[in-house]
């Protein structure tokens, strides 16, 4: 079947976000890097237009923080699958 | 590379906001009522693969780390147009939902992480392989744009913080393109794995049309 290729991408994707993530580099990324070394950092704190349901990948309230970024990874993962799919269909043929 | 409200002056996040609207406009104008069957599922994997791919944040030189935007990558499949929505709403999709990268400055970071990939790396990966021909071609299209996808985005975004007044150009740019030009090499490297994985086991999804 086709489609059985198309489920083994996704199954990777979900196991990429959901577990290989958590072995993630915690280190900062190029951006916040160069924020910290010439303080402007602090620039970006405070200012957010909204609050995220959750924020830095992490589901909030869950004790178990392997559980909670485990969790925000799969519903990251399946949320842009259904929006992408979604987004197809309108645009199709 | 996710800029974060507040980084931005006003004007220049407005001016990406406008630049960002008028190309990914552009780009569901052009790309409405031409998608096939097969780009859906094609769509549906791919930004599931490259958001769980941003996420995957790896160590580069001292302090600091790195991670794939994905933008060549969609663009060899789905082609500039396409792979430009579907790397708007992954952005959209970050900054909503997990306060990755600001909501003024989304037009910025679509921008420069997105569109800079998809339209420009998919052009410069295109020529590449039409000259040297094929599957090589292929391959050393797909390492030198998304190289220079990640490069000329953390280009724009010293340019965009010096034109903000957020810290000076003469700072900002080799700082930001000395760090990416490393981590650009993650995103040839997952870029040629990926295609390279697919042109032997689906050859026949790298032939979709390329809207």
């Amino acid at each position: 079947m086709q489609e059985k290729y198309f489920i083994f991408g996704l199954i990777i994707a979900l196991f990429m976000a959901s577990v290989i993530s958590l072995f993630a580099s915690p280190e900062p990324d190029g951006l916040e890097r160069v924020a910290e070394d010439h303080e402007f950092l602090e620039k970006g704190e405070g200012h957010e237009v909204m609050e995220s349901p959750m924020p830095d990948y992490v589901i909030p309230g869950i004790e178990n923080e392997t559980v909670a970024a485990s969790l925000a990874g799969l519903i990251g993962v399946l949320l842009m699958f259904l929006l992408a799919i979604g987004v197809g269909r309108v645009l199709k043929k | 590379m996710h800029i974060p409200d507040g980084f931005l002056s006003n004007e220049i996040w407005a001016i990406m906001w406008l630049i960002s609207i008028a190309i990914v406009g552009y780009a569901i104008w052009r790309t409405d009522e031409k998608l096939g069957d097969k780009h859906v599922p094609m769509m549906g994997v791919l930004a599931a693969f490259i958001f769980a791919a941003q996420m995957l944040n790896v160590p580069v030189a001292g302090g600091t780390s790195g991670h794939m935007l994905g933008g060549v990558l969609t663009a060899v499949f789905l082609g500039p147009l396409s792979a430009s929505i579907i790397m708007t709403v992954l952005f959209i999709v970050q900054a909503v939902f997990f306060q990755d990268g600001g909501i003024t400055t989304l037009g910025a970071n679509i921008f420069n992480m997105g569109l800079i990939g998809t339209i420009g790396g998919y052009y410069i990966y295109y020529g590449i392989k039409k000259a040297a021909g094929d599957d090589k071609g292929m391959f050393i299209g797909v390492a030198i744009a998304g190289w220079l996808s990640v490069v000329l985005a953390s280009t724009a975004c010293a340019i965009e913080l010096a034109a903000s007044g957020t810290v000076p150009l003469e700072i900002a740019l080799p700082a930001m393109v000395s760090i990416h030009a490393i981590i650009g090499l993650i995103e040839s490297g997952i870029t040629i794995a990926v295609v390279g994985f697919v042109l032997k086991t689906r050859p026949d999804l790298l032939n979709l049309e390329k809207i």
